[in-house]
């Protein structure tokens, strides 16, 4: 019997052995989770979670518009959702800043019209297929076109952050410190800004535009209760990532379950476990006894 | 470093302040590079402002600050309270070592030379063996502490405190002052903003005295005299009463220039 005859027997792997959508879409996760989980980390430690799920609809508009002009294609969607999620995400920074309208309420603002842009202009032309597409992704019809370009804003957002994590760590703890310090304050910001809205769109296209934001806070926010240093806590966001997908995707094969949802339900059981089970969350911390003495 | 001979900065009929309302008027004169002084004066004499107008954070209404031989990014400044988000997963050692950014940019790592001038920065404030622990952990003296060994390793030649002892004990008080005195005999120009008038007259030998206006400066036994103190409150008060006003006039309100002691 050979080695893939051996793994096609076991239940956790034929199904990735047997079927190349499955094999696809564990590819597309593992991009996800290399890419946006690390993003979504910096992006929570900013406590700007919530403003990447505006940012997320806000990409709505933008790839709806690509998909009236050239349907679902992967370049129009993509493009269109590149400009869209950069205007709203400079335009309600803007907004707060120069405004009495708070941070909070000026995404809220910008989410709303979003969506229901989005919808509409979809509603317009193409059915509910391809209304649930956008919505809720496809992870399970990942093509090459599709797959390269998750690989390459997973590259791209890899490389940016291992070359440039003193200033993200930076930009994200003490941002008036570096701008104090250094001229590359503003390309730190908007650096960030553009590898949230690239990897957001990756997960558009996976999982949709109402749970893009999913893989980036759920696994980012798990981990917070296992490290306190960023390097770790990176690494263990993006195990628990691939983790939850890899689980969330045999759930849906084995139980017939969507693949989008199971994999985000999957990651926010992992954040429940972690909540409990975590040595910095709230049930450890008030279980464990207080040490004394110590400097 | 600059040598203790020229001036490291130069107030030229500096005035700043906020939405048009002046906070520090028509400031003149110079620091001589080496220089120990304090900035003192009562709540809102514009003591910060003037560190912020130093660092460029604020933009002068008129006149302007000098910088000379140095650039504003390279001054070490400590502000009143800290901008640092302490909830933040990094550890002491990882903070600290931010102060070499000047040396060592965004991007290059750090060499064996700088990892040993990192950890002598954190003993020296007193935090050896907690190299490990997270920011988030540490009382208010020992984030300050921390804050102090970063500003160590700027090694900048002009040091900016706002403000560096509040709510901290006075075991911390002194360990840092001796610190700054390390700093001064460096050659450093330090420049704080203080309040305990006390620790100003045994650590400062030179002193500017402020109510929105420069009231004295020169040697700190003379500048905290209580004439003067009883001016700049004063002032204080009257110019508290008058802040509703407008932007002053420049030709009508000149204060005399003083001699640096």
């Amino acid at each position: 019997m050979s080695l893939i005859d051996t793994l096609a027997g076991l239940p956790l792997i034929s199904p990735f052995v047997e079927f190349g959508f499955m094999r696809r879409a564990l590819a597309g996760c593992l991009a996800l989770s290399l890419g946006a989980t690390p993003i979504g980390v910096f992006l929570m430690l900013r406590r700007m979670s919530l403003a990447g799920d505006a940012i997320s609809h806000a990409i709505l508009p933008g790839a709806a518009v690509g998909y009236l002009i050239a349907g679902l294609s992967l370049s129009a969607m993509t493009l269109g959702g590149l400009v869209a999620g950069i205007a709203v995400a400079v335009l309600a920074g803007g907004v707060a800043r120069n405004s009495v309208i708070k941070e909070d309420t000026s995404l809220a603002t910008f989410y709303l019209i979003s969506l229901s842009a989005g919808v509409l202009i979809i509603s317009m032309r193409g059915s509910n297929v391809d209304l649930l597409h956008v919505l809720f992704g496809s992870v399970l019809a990942l093509d090459d076109a599709a797959l390269f370009l998750l690989a390459s804003f997973a590259s791209m957002s890899i490389v940016a952050i291992a070359v440039g994590l003193r200033l993200i760590v930076l930009e994200c703890s003490d941002p008036e410190h570096l701008a104090r310090i250094s001229r590359l304050s503003p390309l730190a910001h908007y650096g960030f800004m553009v590898l949230v809205v690239l990897n957001l769109i990756g997960g558009f296209h996976a999982l949709g535009t109402l749970m893009a934001v999913g893989i980036m806070i759920l696994p980012s926010a798990a981990a917070r209760f296992w490290v306190c240093n960023i390097v770790p806590l990176l690494l263990t966001a993006v195990v628990i990532a691939f983790g939850g997908a890899l689980i969330g995707l045999l759930l849906s094969y084995y139980v017939n379950l969507p693949a989008g949802p199971a994999i985000v339900l999957t990651l926010g059981g992992l954040y429940v476990l972690s909540m409990a089970l975590g040595p910095l969350g709230p049930l450890v911390n008030r279980l464990r006894p207080r040490w004394h003495f110590e400097r | 470093m600059n040598s203790a001979c020229g001036p490291i900065l130069r107030f030229d009929n500096l005035t700043l302040g906020y939405n048009r309302h002046p906070a520090v008027h028509h400031l003149r004169g110079e620091v001589i590079a080496g220089s120990l002084l304090a900035v003192v004066g009562p709540n809102g004499a514009g003591k910060s402002t003037l560190l912020k107008g130093i660092v460029g954070e604020l933009r002068p209404m008129q006149g302007r600050v000098e910088l000379i031989g140095l650039q504003r990014e390279n001054i070490a400044y400590l502000t009143q309270q800290s901008t640092l988000d302490v909830s933040f997963p990094i550890v002491i050692y990882d903070f600290v070592a931010m102060g070499l950014w000047a040396q060592f940019g965004a991007f290059r790592g750090f060499n064996r030379a700088a990892k040993q001038r990192i950890e002598e920065a954190i003993g020296a404030v007193g935090l050896s063996g907690l190299e490990n622990r997270p920011i988030g952990q540490l009382s208010g003296g020992q984030l300050q502490r921390a804050r102090f060994a970063r500003l160590t390793l700027q090694d900048s030649p002009l040091v900016l405190l706002d403000e560096p002892y509040g709510a901290i004990d006075v075991n911390t008080v002194r360990d840092l002052a001796a610190l700054v005195r390390g700093w001064n005999n460096e050659g450093r120009t330090v420049i704080s903003v203080l309040h305990d008038f006390e620790h100003v007259r045994q650590e400062y030998p030179e002193t500017l005295l402020l109510a929105r206006e420069e009231v004295a400066r020169g040697a700190t036994t003379q500048v905290l005299s209580d004439d003067n103190l009883h001016r700049a409150r004063h002032l204080a008060e009257a110019q508290g009463e008058a802040s509703g006003a407008a932007i002053c006039n420049a030709e009508t309100h000149d204060t005399a220039e003083h001699q640096h002691g």
